[in-house]
């Protein structure tokens, strides 16, 4: 789960990571009092939208009176924002970020990340802040420090001066820097967080280390345990289709084609797709019902799937292990009555009562084509879905 | 022969849900011996055909279990391999989704630190199987078949897909080991592969990877070097988009790594027998057992 800037720099200041002083508007005279408010010549308005490349599309300004501050906060809220992130549409934005502007001497980075080789978060630090960190790590990858972070204990005191010396920083600011990166950890520990990033993570004039940015993901498996994380989520950043897979307790991604799959498990949902495109075709989603749906979730898979207006045939590939083929089966069956599908439709069925399922299709006297095996599946659905 | 897991192995149940019993129910039928299940409070009392236990460490005593499986709801979950591991059970399989990276991290830690030798299998796995023996987790038993090829694989249904399409074949199976489709898992490709390299009574090895991590790359790096036996492999993802978590929590493109392409190249450097299609994948066996 993602959240925004400004919900992240809240994050960052209760844990004692400072960030420099805002407000949250959402009206240009609003940003005109913040700007007034915050007592700096120079402040800076920040679009506030999930997705990154927010000052290239236009979405960050500096600005040097109220007036000035009330112009860019209604130019930015007045159409979406569109970045490399969002798509051609772009985002709307509702929510601005006004702040203070910095006297930057140096721009670093600093980040939290699963490294899964490892097997365990790890710190890393960067003297390139400012840049997106994979272009970093892709051109000059020795410039990118790393530390493993023990899950218990957090960053001991010796990796933080590791870091702080190996950034360049003078002796004097090394104790203040360990502070800053322990407690971005204890932060990324505690809050479950998948991603924590600060960048750019500036050393102002005075010598002070300032968070300028910051973005948090957080783990979706531990939300349970942090109502105060899941207070956050903003679902207008989100796509609608997914959200109503979540409600149903499907896994739904939305994809380019047109050939709709309902498949159990998520490795070989991806190996449907895989076999669909390997028969000229393209998938118009990844679906995983799961290990123990029932029949309600297979029709609102289905609906959820016909609701894609892409969809020109749908692939049903089921290896039933805990979900029988004849619950599936008669969940098809249903769905298919109910919505009076007009689409072509094949289905694979294979494992437990399979032999029933079958017969149930059959009989159904619906129009379903059945498939022997998933080449077999691939093949007819790809004819069906050009023909329609 | 068989890795990890034969006919003697004594299996207890933690986490008595609706889905621990109906599947120790199905683990008995398939021959399994189930010794015992663990619910706090209900000692000497029985669920099903099972002997309840208070603690993993009672049952352990009285039963002699070397081995668990875990359907503990995810919040639980992160206790239920502490137990087991403190009380000296040397294999435990983690069948439950959803349990948090941190909790998996403060395990693996933990047991760092106790200087624990438990082997876990999982999490968010299929479970393992030792065809005609022991079947521990939720896979349907009459898929299998007792033979000679290992299984190692991230993914559950996928993994039913290639061994039936290996039974079917009338080729068996030796051991099938779902190592789950978290980003953090306890045994990875690598660990299981050396299993069936060291096992006499496995002839040739599939793997089934998926996007996301480098454990497919690292498998690669670790069969050029090590493994004298056929492997073939498949790679599901290879249509997905960057940036997009695919069901399980480690299938995700990002940074520019873990793609299937890489993986599938890296594999094919190895002189693995890459299956392109999930359909082909015990035919690509066969053919790389012959060469």
């Amino acid at each position: 789960m993602k959240i925004h800037e400004y919900q992240a720099k809240a994050l960052f200041r209760a844990y004692g990571v400072p960030t420099p002083e805002g407000r949250v508007v959402s009206t240009p005279e609003e940003a005109a009092a913040a700007y007034r408010d915050l007592k700096s010549p120079v402040a800076v308005v920040k679009a506030q939208i999930h997705a990154g490349g927010r000052g290239k599309g236009g979405g960050v300004k500096l600005v040097r009176s109220a007036e000035e501050a009330a112009t860019a906060a209604r130019t930015i809220l007045a159409k979406p924002l569109v970045t490399h992130q969002t798509g051609p549409a772009g985002q709307p934005v509702k929510t601005l970020l006004v702040e203070q502007g910095q006297k930057i001497v140096r721009e670093l980075y600093a980040g939290l990340a699963l490294d899964r080789a490892v097997g365990a978060p790890v710190l890393m630090v960067s003297t390139e802040g400012g840049m997106e960190i994979e272009e970093v790590a892709a051109k000059s990858p020795e410039k990118i420090l790393r530390e493993p972070i023990d899950p218990i204990d957090g960053l001991h005191s010796y990796q933080g001066r590791r870091l702080a010396k190996a950034l360049g920083l003078a002796s004097d600011q090394w104790e203040t820097a360990t502070q800053f990166l322990q407690k971005l950890c204890r932060l990324y520990l505690d809050k479950d967080c998948s991603i924590a990033e600060i960048n750019p993570l500036i050393v102002t004039e005075g010598g002070g280390l300032l968070a300028l940015d910051g973005k948090i993901n957080f783990d979706s498996n531990a939300l349970f345990r942090h109502p105060d994380v899941v207070e956050m989520r903003d679902l207008a950043e989100e796509d609608p289709t997914e959200i109503q897979a979540q409600d149903a307790g499907l896994s739904y991604i939305n994809l380019d084609g047109n050939i709709g799959c309902l498949v159990n498990g998520a490795g070989l949902a991806m190996a449907t797709m895989d076999i669909i495109k390997l028969h000229g075709g393209e998938p118009a989603n990844f679906l995983d019902v799961g290990g123990g749906a029932n029949k309600d979730q297979v029709a609102r898979a289905f609906r959820l799937i016909t609701s894609d207006p892409k969809v020109k045939g749908i692939l049903v590939n089921i290896f039933g292990g805990i979900l029988r083929c004849t619950t599936l089966a008669a969940g098809v069956i249903g769905a298919v009555k109910e919505i009076g599908l007009r689409l072509p439709l094949v289905v694979r069925l294979e494992g437990t009562e399979v032999e029933e399922g079958r017969k149930m299709l059959r009989e159904s006297g619906l129009a379903i084509v059945t498939a022997t095996d998933m080449t077999d599946a691939a093949n007819k659905i790809v004819a069906l879905a050009k023909k329609g | 022969m068989s890795v990890l897991v034969n006919q003697n192995t004594r299996v207890l149940v933690q986490g008595l849900g609706q889905a621990g019993r109906f599947h120790a129910a199905q683990m008995q039928a398939y021959g399994t011996k189930v010794v015992g299940g663990i619910r706090p409070g209900k000692g000497g009392t029985k669920v099903d055909d099972l002997v309840v236990f208070d603690s993993v460490a009672e049952a352990r005593e009285q039963t002699g279990a070397d081995a668990t499986v875990i359907y503990v709801p995810a919040p639980g979950a992160k206790d239920a391999i502490l137990e087991a591991d403190a009380a000296g059970i040397p294999l435990c399989v983690v069948i439950t989704e959803g349990i948090p990276a941190k909790d998996m991290l403060d395990v693996y830690a933990t047991l760092k630190r106790r200087g624990s030798t438990m082997r876990i299998i999982g999490p968010n796995c299929p479970g393992i199987i030792t065809p005609g023996a022991c079947k521990i987790g939720i896979m349907p038993g009459y898929i299998h078949k007792p033979g000679r090829i290992g299984v190692i694989s991230r993914s559950g249904t996928l993994t039913y897909e290639a061994v039936w399409q290996l039974t079917q074949r009338g080729i068996g199976q030796s051991t099938c080991i779902g190592i789950g489709g978290d980003p953090l898992v306890g045994t990875n490709h690598v660990q299981a592969l050396k299993l069936f390299n060291e096992d006499p009574g496995t002839d040739a090895i599939i793997m089934i990877g998926e996007i996301g991590g480098t454990a497919e790359e690292e498998a690669a790096a670790f069969i050029a070097r090590e493994v004298k036996k056929p492997v073939a492999a498949f790679i599901a993802g290879q249509t997905a988009p960057p940036g997009k978590r695919m069901g399980h929590a480690g299938a995700i493109i990002s940074g520019g790594s873990g793609k299937a392409s890489d993986k599938i190249a890296a594999l094919e450097r190895a002189n693995v027998a890459v299956a392109m299609s999930p359909a082909d994948i015990a035919d690509r066996l066969i053919a790389a057992m012959k060469r």
